[in-house]
């Protein structure tokens, strides 16, 4: 039986009078892939914040390996030691090679040896084919090679969970295959993954389990077939025929 | 279990939702849990300050020299006396902050913006700028006072004032433009450089990008420090006394002077604290909004 690793139960979130997540349910099983998609806005980015802790819910649970991670007397620090997160952005920090923004969560949160956070780092480059760019400075690096250092950096921390929000939006076309082929890689090594994406065609090729968010709410869900392929909702289909019209399907 | 029916709609911070939310039994335990856990923190903030201001007081009134410091510092006799002597000082403090702030900015900014041009035709300018910058930032304050207010009158120049606040004023204004300055270029090199190339990509001219892309952003990000050095200049225009002009500093020295007792500083040293605390308070609440502005949340 599969374990299931992030659930969120009738989670709620409201940025003043604007509500942007309403009663949201999910489920994310051991070793699966779950997509988010849906229009920009529709509350994606929101609902991976709200798992990281980033934000904090108006009303409902989330549990992370069955504990509850809402509760105010949870660890948050603990939380998101066991949480791995990529940003659109990259935020890479600007002042570190790429060595140290990869050691410095394993060194000064997870108390590991220098000597043995940086193997392990040169390991990860290496196996993401960044072996050579360990000295170098984040800023000098392609966008694609900065979002690789970053999905290295979340999985330094050997998390239970990797979340990625958006994590090619922000990159060339030509740039996009490297970035998703990592995440094609670690899908196949078993991590479990929650991905906010633009990426259709990636989406139904990767995940084992699709959302789509209209106005905050989670409309349709299902295995990557029904909601592509036959989706029950009169918006979904909209949604999709523009995805379609645009070229990106 | 989660939609709580019997719980009414009553709890004033929540938003104004037009789809019938109802908050869950969770939300208000959660909410329960909050409050109790304020609660719990301002009774522990209440209680070690209790103790530490306990502690501080009984160590200072248990000194073996205290009755004597007390009637030497803290007299409520000569406070009353000295009070409204260093209100009139104080005057004289304000006018010269006031007067003295306004013409730093503005010549801090100068030289900050001199040092910033590019190309070769600037560079006696700039030059000219980073000598400047040099010279009175290594300048000790109290020696351009004492030359400015001593050596300007000896040169006896026609039309020149003698007047010791204002040549003690202008002193203040030469150091501290320099200071000013460098606090004003750190804020424009921040700056990312792609703001000047978006800002150059619409067509306006560097000045222009300068005017309303960079310094706006830079200024906003050095107001703490511009501040600092503000309240600096504050308690530094009571060295103008040094030229014989009467301010706060000065007005408690002269009763000082006569009874031998203290207490008249210290009054001078409370009213120039009160002085600053509302700026410093005003300053941080326009940056909070400032930043609340521009800025989305989050719970980190």
């Amino acid at each position: 039986m599969t374990q299931v690793v992030l659930r969120m139960e009738a989670v709620r979130k409201s940025y003043g009078p604007t509500v942007v997540l309403r009663d949201v349910d999910l489920e994310v099983p051991q070793h699966t892939v779950t997509a988010l998609i849906g229009a920009s806005g529709s509350g994606k980015s929101t609902l991976l914040r709200c798992a990281n802790l980033l934000e904090e819910v108006d009303d409902g649970a989330i549990f992370l390996d069955g504990e509850e991670i809402t509760d105010p007397r949870a660890d948050q620090n603990a939380v998101r030691r066991r949480i791995g997160v990529v940003f659109q952005a990259y935020n890479l920090f600007p002042h570190m090679t790429v060595l140290d923004n990869i050691t410095l969560a394993p060194r000064r949160v997870h108390r590991m040896s220098r000597a043995q956070a940086e193997e392990q780092a040169r390991e990860l480059l290496a196996r993401l084919g960044l072996a050579d760019k360990a000295g170098e400075y984040p800023d000098r690096l392609s966008g694609g090679q900065q979002q690789r250092v970053a999905i290295v950096r979340a999985l330094a921390g050997r998390p239970r969970l990797l979340l990625l929000d958006e994590i090619t939006a922000a990159l060339d076309p030509e740039l996009v295959g490297e970035v998703l082929s990592v995440v094609r890689d670690l899908k196949e090594q078993g991590m479990t993954m929650v991905i906010a994406t633009h990426e259709m065609g990636f989406a139904r090729d990767v995940a084992d389990q699709v959302c789509f968010l209209d106005g905050g709410v989670v409309l349709e869900r299902g295995a990557p077939q029904e909601v592509f392929g036959a989706p029950r909702e009169e918006r979904t289909r909209r949604f999709l025929r523009r995805i379609v019209e645009a070229g990106r399907l | 279990m989660l939609d709580n029916p019997e719980v009414p709609h009553q709890d004033e911070t929540l938003p104004s939702a037009d789809d019938g939310y109802q908050p869950s039994a969770r939300r208000l335990e959660r909410e329960r849990l909050h409050r109790a856990r304020t609660r719990r923190a301002i009774a522990v903030a209440a209680a070690s300050t209790l103790v530490t201001v306990g502690v501080l007081y009984l160590a200072v009134t248990h000194a073996p020299g205290w009755p004597r410091t007390r009637e030497t510092f803290l007299n409520a006799h000569y406070a009353r006396i000295a009070l409204p002597q260093v209100l009139k000082g104080l005057w004289l403090n304000v006018r010269l902050l006031v007067c003295c702030g306004a013409l730093i900015l503005v010549f801090g900014m100068l030289l900050a913006l001199a040092r910033t041009l590019r190309g070769p035709v600037f560079f006696p300018l700039r030059a000219l700028a980073t000598a400047y910058v040099d010279f009175f930032r290594g300048l000790p304050l109290i020696i351009c006072l004492l030359g400015v207010v001593f050596g300007v009158p000896a040169l006896r120049l026609q039309g020149v004032t003698n007047n010791p606040v204002v040549l003690g004023g202008a002193a203040l204004v030469l150091t501290y433009s320099a200071y000013v300055a460098e606090v004003f270029r750190a804020g424009i090199e921040t700056v990312h450089p792609s703001q000047r190339a978006a800002a150059r990509s619409l067509g306006l001219t560097g000045a222009q990008a300068m005017r309303y892309v960079v310094l706006p952003q830079a200024v906003r990000r050095v107001v703490p420090p511009l501040l600092n050095d503000l309240v600096s200049l504050q308690k530094d225009t009571g060295l103008v006394s040094i030229a014989g002009a009467v301010d706060a500093v000065y007005a408690a020295q002269i009763i000082t002077g006569e009874s031998f007792n203290y207490t008249p500083y210290v009054v001078a040293g409370l009213v120039f604290v009160a002085l600053t605390i509302p700026m410093t308070r005003f300053t941080d609440w326009v940056t909070a909004r400032m930043n609340r502005r521009q800025s989305q949340g989050g719970a980190v």
